[in-house]
């Protein structure tokens, strides 16, 4: 059970970074960034690395996250929001 | 017009804002055109086309070296597992068999990064704060940099964003923030004893406070977070560090004991000086944190 739960987030950890690249939209492209993240932090957990799971959660899909939401902003590149 | 100078003054209309791509011609499809005369639309010319295709080949090599030095690097690699492999010594064996008893720390990573690699610790802290002074030094917003009017539009805007606050996510945040910045200062203050440490527990408060800040305004935040206690406490946070342990560095960890004794491990106060470096990292990397969005945002703390 444990191996098919391993697999599974793997396996969407892979989707989440080809995602990410594959995706014309910048916004959407952060969003699977983040998610990747996630998924990653989990990963740590099952790997017995909660350390490094809590410092994941927190600075990959928390922080990183809305610095490259707002440097979208400052360039102008978010779609269908009030900016642009 | 020469190539490079028209690629220039369109990366430079594109940083300032003026343009909203860099590449046009590539998001041609991405909005509808308004109805132009076909007689002037012409083909690129041949030297725009030539610097475009010749731009991504010369990236897709660039790559592809990069990729093929990292694989030949793994490659070069020990094997995984080998019992005669550099990494395999008595290094990990007495971290993890000496280090409750020497460091005091329950949580070996703890002991690791704060007592036997604490010199790593304070690399990363300076890196933060020297990453912190760039963006400071590049956004951070002064009379030279700013013009009346643009202040004028800012200003204006900031009041009509006073006035339209989200009232989910102000709802959100009340229920939230406490949790959040407890959760925190939790991490922090049991870096010793369970998994978190300063970096975390620091990331976690800096969070709560861009919550907060992007729930209810920038002023709100200043009212108890400014430059100057920004200041104040990235300093003193950092000189503390570097105070409590180069001295210890310096003599290549041949240092008189602190004097501080390691407690009973597992309780809160103890294993020495662990427990205010923890403080120490997790003040500076909350301060970072929360000084990166302020700055990228408004181009102040």
């Amino acid at each position: 059970m444990n191996v098919i739960y391993e697999l599974i987030l793997i396996v969407f950890l892979f989707v989440c970074a080809i995602g990410a690249f594959l995706s014309e939209r910048l916004l959407i492209a952060v969003v699977i960034f983040m998610s990747y993240s996630l998924v990653m932090s989990v990963i740590w957990a099952l790997l017995q690395s909660p350390d490094l799971a809590i410092t994941e959660a927190a600075v990959g899909a928390g922080v990183s996250g809305i610095l490259f939401f707002i440097t979208l902003k400052r360039i102008h590149a978010l779609k269908g929001t009030k900016d642009e | 017009m020469n190539i490079e100078t028209n690629f220039f003054k369109r990366l430079n209309d594109w940083v300032n804002g003026e343009a909203d791509r860099l590449f046009p011609e590539l998001h041609e499809t991405d909005a509808p055109k308004p109805p132009e005369p076909v007689a002037t639309i012409g083909p690129l010319p041949n030297k725009d086309v030539l610097f475009l295709t010749s731009y991504q080949a010369v990236a897709l090599i660039v790559v592809i070296g990069m990729v093929s030095i990292l694989l030949y690097t793994v490659y070069k690699l020990p094997l995984f597992g080998v019992a005669d492999n550099p990494a395999v010594n008595e290094v990990v064996e007495r971290y993890v068999e000496k280090g409750l008893e020497e460091t005091g720390a329950v949580n070996v990573v703890a002991g690791m990064i704060l007592d036997y690699r604490a010199f790593d610790t304070l690399g990363e802290s300076s890196v933060l704060l020297l990453a912190i002074t760039s963006v400071m030094m590049l956004l951070l917003k002064d009379e030279k940099n700013t013009d009346p009017d643009e202040e004028l539009i800012e200003a204006h805007e900031a009041v009509i964003e006073d006035h339209n606050r989200d009232m989910i996510l102000q709802t959100m945040t009340i229920i939230l923030m406490p949790a959040i910045m407890l959760y925190g200062i939790y991490v922090i203050l049991n870096g010793h004893l369970s998994p978190g440490g300063g970096f975390s527990g620091g990331a976690i408060l800096g969070a709560g406070l861009i919550l907060f800040a992007s729930g209810f305004g920038h002023n709100r935040v200043k009212k108890f977070f400014n430059m100057k206690t920004f200041r104040t406490l990235t300093t003193i946070a950092l000189l503390g560090y570097g105070v409590l342990k180069t001295y210890s560095f310096l003599l290549g960890a041949n240092h008189l004991p602190t004097g501080i004794p390691l407690g009973t491990p597992g309780a809160i106060f103890s294993s020495g000086l662990i427990f205010v470096l923890d403080i120490c990292v997790g003040l500076i990397v909350a301060c970072t944190m929360y000084g990166f969005f302020s700055v990228f945002s408004r181009g102040e703390i």
